[in-house]
């Protein structure tokens, strides 16, 4: 039987680890849950971020973090062409784009997999720094350091996010796109402008998701294919969108992962997302959260 | 019978005639070692395409289908150390009852909400697998080839010619699937569901029939992967990479027709085994993803779109 104690570090341990799991999801909100592109490939974008932020560690060695901030602008500009060339191929030509929309994207994955693979090898990378591999003893818990600064990034990280959206100009024009299209075009605002935007946005916070990322635990190339099932759970299960909604989402599923891993063993636990994203999809696809 | 049916029977019958002379004839085994992986293709992509291509279901869950029958295989030769026949018949039983479950879920969702199911259920199923000791855990489990029946002189051209044989039931089955209610009906559904569904076509009944079927094929071609190899471990039984080879190989042949995924995994598959060979395998793999998303890009019905393209501006010029 398990003890009180095993469960209760279990869920301290499951709600840094969910708004990490916030952290790496927010941007998927934003893409495929405020934009409705099928972003497959954001799970390989977030890998691609960390060897970024490896690369500016290993090399220059910079603080991950910081690593991670100065790739962003970069990743930005990646997100801009990257949905230019979605919506010039898929979206415009409109009907039957969706089943090759998502191969597109399905396709992007695995050439950015690969291509990790040919530069880095298929060895696990980790980065360098100050807070990592220390850990805090707190009320006879160990708590590693490398989770509290990532929960606090995520926290931050959300909470701006979920700020912008609510109170820039910009923010509200990117939720008025996802809520109405066609009224914003009325208004003579151009609204593949704003999504173009938008989704650069969505790439630019993976770059500091993909540094936290690579500061909990390391990385290899593959990583990404666990990460289809966190992130798109998460954001299924927020209810498409909602940022707040996907804070909550990521630490329903934080502590669970956390909970069947001390119960039944680390084996068990890549099926707990995919197992609780088929639960939602099934029950209640319009999340808990829905807009 | 219409003529157009008695040639693909006696198209079909002719391969298998070659496929078993070519057994007899060559000698080196690794012609028939190779090959065998493209023919394992050409069923798979021929498979996917009946929910992929004419309903229009994306179906990323390939691996899932591919790994259940590879491991129902090893289930039966470890229990009851059941023939190849017998392992492959179980294994489109089961394969066809996962289909099902996979057709339910097309109750609910559609579009990418679908694919990302059909992942979901393929690493849950991997999970169990992998957690299951007596099919070897996440280690694999090493398996005896028992001896050679007559008239083959080894295994692998068995296995050959075995693979041979589910390629032409595949091709027949999505062919009279293709040119029948069937298949009108699945394309109907994936243009506007709702509209078929009002004029008449039971939409729910036909995806579960295909995705059945699809599932069945799909899981009897890979059931003879564990003898093939003589070997299987969840992570490369359930690998994603099947998934993305059917898909890109059924999206470049082109689904309107049976004869794009064959060609696609014809065309693919060779490229693959050559790339594999003489490079390496992660190189094949890019291959594959910039060979998809450029055919996504550039010619959206494929190779077969690309011909009647083709074909259409030679007719014109007459």
């Amino acid at each position: 039987m398990v003890s009180l104690d095993l469960l209760r570090d279990a869920v301290v341990l499951g709600v840094l680890l969910g708004c990490f799991y916030a952290a790496v999801s927010v941007g998927l909100s934003i893409s495929f849950g405020l934009l409705d592109v099928p972003q497959v490939a954001h799970p390989a974008f977030l890998v691609l971020a960390s060897y970024g932020v490896y690369l500016c560690n290993d090399r220059y060695d910079i603080d991950p973090l910081l690593a991670g901030l100065s790739i962003a602008p970069l990743f930005f500009l990646l997100g801009l062409l990257t949905y230019r060339v979605y919506y010039e191929t898929f979206e415009r030509r409109g009907s039957d784009a969706s089943v090759r929309g998502i191969a597109f994207f399905f396709g992007v994955a695995f050439i950015i997999e690969v291509l990790i693979i040919l530069q880095f090898g298929v060895d696990q990378r980790f980065v360098s720094a100050p807070y990592i591999g220390k850990a805090w003893r707190l009320f006879g818990m160990r708590i590693p350091i490398r989770q509290l600064v990532a929960f606090a990034v995520a926290l931050a990280l959300t909470v701006s996010l979920a700020t912008y959206l609510s109170k820039t100009f910009m923010g509200r024009a990117i939720r008025a796109v996802a809520q109405d299209e066609e009224g914003l075009r009325l208004m003579g605002a151009n609204p593949v402008r704003i999504k173009q935007f938008a989704f650069g946005i969505s790439m630019a916070v993976v770059a500091v998701a993909g540094a936290l990322l690579i500061v909990v635990a390391p990385v290899e190339p593959t990583l990404g294919r666990v990460y289809i099932g966190r992130t798109f759970c998460i954001v299924v299960m927020a209810g498409l969108g909602s940022i707040t909604g996907t804070l909550a989402a990521a630490v329903i599923l934080g502590v669970t992962e956390s909970i069947v891993l001390t119960m039944f063993g680390a084996s068990w636990a890549p099926a707990v997302s995919f197992a609780l994203l088929l639960g939602v999809l099934a029950v209640r696809p319009q999340g808990l959260l829905g807009r | 019978m219409p003529r157009s049916t008695l040639m693909f029977w006696f198209a079909a019958a002719v391969f298998l005639a070659a496929v078993l002379l070519m057994t007899r004839l060559i000698g080196n085994e690794y012609p028939f070692f190779a090959g065998y992986v493209i023919l394992q293709f050409i069923v798979l992509a021929v498979a996917w395409s009946i929910l992929g291509g004419y309903a229009g279901y994306v179906n990323f869950g390939t691996n899932a289908f591919f790994g259940i029958g590879v491991y129902t295989a090893v289930l039966l030769i470890k229990a009851f150390g059941a023939p190849l026949a017998v392992q492959i018949a179980v294994a489109a039983i089961i394969g066809s009852l996962l289909g099902f479950g996979v057709g339910l879920l097309t109750l609910r969702m559609r579009g990418i909400f679908f694919s990302i199911a059909t992942i979901a259920l393929a690493i849950i199923i991997e999970t169990a697998v992998t957690n299951w000791r007596f099919l070897g855990g996440a280690a694999g489990i090493q398996l005896q080839r028992p001896p050679v029946t007559a008239p083959f002189d080894s295994y692998v051209k068995m296995l050959f010619f075995v693979q041979a044989l589910l390629v032409v039931i595949a091709i027949a089955t999505t062919r009279t699937i293709q040119n029948s209610r069937i298949g009108r009906g699945l394309q109907a559904l994936r243009d506007d569901e709702l509209a078929a569904e009002c004029t008449g076509v039971p939409t729910l009944r036909l995806k579960l029939l295909a995705c059945a079927i699809s599932g069945a094929l799909i899981s009897a071609g890979g059931a003879p992967a564990a003898m093939y190899l003589q070997y299987a471990n969840p992570e490369t039984a359930f690998n994603l990479n099947y998934s993305v080879s059917v898909l890109a190989m059924s999206l470049i042949g082109g689904t309107a027709h049976w004869i794009g995924p064959v060609l696609g995994a014809i065309l693919l598959g060779t490229t693959q085994q050559l790339l594999a060979v003489t490079i390496s395998s992660e190189i094949n793999v890019l291959v594959l993803g910039i060979m998809l998303v450029l055919f996504v890009i550039v010619a959206p019905k494929g190779l077969i779109g690309l011909m009647r393209q083709f074909s259409m501006r030679a007719g014109g010029q007459k």
